[in-house]
């Protein structure tokens, strides 16, 4: 039984309609990635909930360490003439 | 954090991001699988979590027991779509537990050492049709009490598990309360049937929330963080509330001569529960425990070969696009 092994894991996204973001739903197992699509699609849509499916290797995955969300996020912190509301729009002007 | 060495410098360490963790939890963030958590919220997490996903896996074989037998087409259709969705809830489950570091392998061979519990519930048989009737009803009926409330779970993966499987399960309770209605109103025989499983489902039903309040040996840390919202007897009393009214829709009786409405605390009294059943049963005393188990290994077992399969294809196929 040593090579008994649950298969590698795979994240999940699914697109709830065409246009919309794929957003992350879980994982499956899976051996390769036929096998991901349709344990995902058995998984995460039995109810109609998506149009389509990204299955992507869990470990080719890169995801940021919160403990350094202060630096990681701090170069927008900083900046908020990218905000349209930062900007004084003359009285009476419109559709702007 | 568990990793530190005990040291006055490390204590110090150790101390301010359990701080800053308690803060966390005290302005209601969720926590997600990246962020720093103690030992302990890992801990009680992985096996609360783990302990919900084999309820929803061995959950399946009572039911899965009458496929073959069920009364027409439709029943047949519903139950196995039921029963589908019980694998993928412990598939989200299992899912959500994995983001704690633990893997499935490892979540399977702790249920098949016994160090990982499931649902107490899942040991009693499902001895006639009605018992289908009564699973969904009164089991389902609770489970969902339960997951509605996990649903503000501090931990972000279990929560999100949580609202999806609420969404589903709710299909699974009409479709018990229906096969209930439908007996209660069809022969002599059949009205028994559904009473009988009534009796026998009542009181294993609101054991599933567990011991009373001041009993409860995982309450104090799993509050305090977070990880469950409402305590056991607030949660069985919302049931019993909600149930005993769908009883007398139907002319069922709840098996509880000494049920009645408190006007001063706003729920149904109910009568002593017979822990001893309960831990009898939890100790691997109950009518299936051994059954359970045995099936799961037979066919977590029998299905090796399809994992190895599966490996040995993709191992070739990748060997095959190496040379290309």
């Amino acid at each position: 039984m040593a090579t008994d092994s649950q298969l590698a894991t795979w994240e999940v996204f699914i697109q709830s309609k065409p246009g919309a973001n794929y957003i992350h739903a879980g994982s499956v197992h899976a051996s390769d990635k036929q096998m991901a699509l349709q344990n995902a699609r058995d998984t995460y849509t039995r109810r109609g909930e998506g149009t389509s499916i990204w299955a992507v290797p869990t470990s080719e995955i890169a995801a940021s360490n919160p403990d350094d969300n202060d630096m990681f996020f701090d170069p927008a912190n900083d900046k908020m003439y990218r905000m349209p509301t930062f900007y004084v729009m003359p009285e009476g002007a419109k559709a702007i | 954090m568990e990793l530190l060495e005990k040291t006055d410098k490390t204590d110090k360490i150790h101390d301010d991001l359990l701080k800053s963790f308690e803060e966390k939890i005290d302005r209601d963030d969720t926590i997600e699988p990246k962020d720093r958590m103690p030992d302990g919220y890992r801990k009680h997490l992985i096996r609360q979590m783990q302990q919900h996903a084999h309820s929803e896996v061995i959950g399946m074989q009572p039911e899965g027991n009458w496929i073959t037998r069920a009364p027409s087409l439709r029943a047949k259709q519903i139950l196995l779509a039921k029963i589908q969705d019980e694998g993928g809830h412990g598939l989200y489950l299992y899912s959500a537990a994995e983001t704690l570091g633990i893997s499935r392998d490892e979540m399977i061979s702790q249920l098949h050492s016994g160090k990982a519990k499931y649902s107490n519930i899942f040991n009693y048989p499902a001895l006639t049709w009605a018992d289908i009737g009564a699973i969904g009803w009164l089991v389902d009926g609770a489970a969902i009490v339960n997951q509605v409330s996990l649903q503000r779970t501090s931990y972000g993966p279990y929560s999100r598990a949580m609202v999806r499987i609420c969404k589903e399960e709710s299909f699974h309770q009409r479709q018990g309360y229906e096969i209930m209605a439908k007996m209660m109103k069809g022969t002599k025989d059949q009205q028994e049937m559904a009473r009988d499983a009534m009796n026998r489902w009542w009181w294993p039903s609101i054991m599933m929330f567990g011991p009373h309040d001041t009993e409860s040996p995982h309450t104090g840390d799993a509050v305090k963080w977070k990880i469950k919202r409402h305590s056991n007897d607030d949660l069985r009393a919302k049931f019993i509330d909600k149930t005993v009214q769908q009883a007398e829709v139907i002319g069922l009786t709840i098996p509880d001569s000494d049920l009645k409405w408190n006007e001063a605390r706003g729920h149904y009294d109910h009568g002593p529960i017979d822990w001893t059943e309960f831990f009898r049963v939890i100790g691997g005393q109950g009518p299936c425990n051994k059954q359970r188990m045995a099936h799961h290994l037979k066919v977590h077992n029998d299905g090796a070969w399809v994992r190895e399969a599966a490996e040995a294809y993709r191992e070739k196929r990748d060997k095959q696009l190496l040379h290309l």
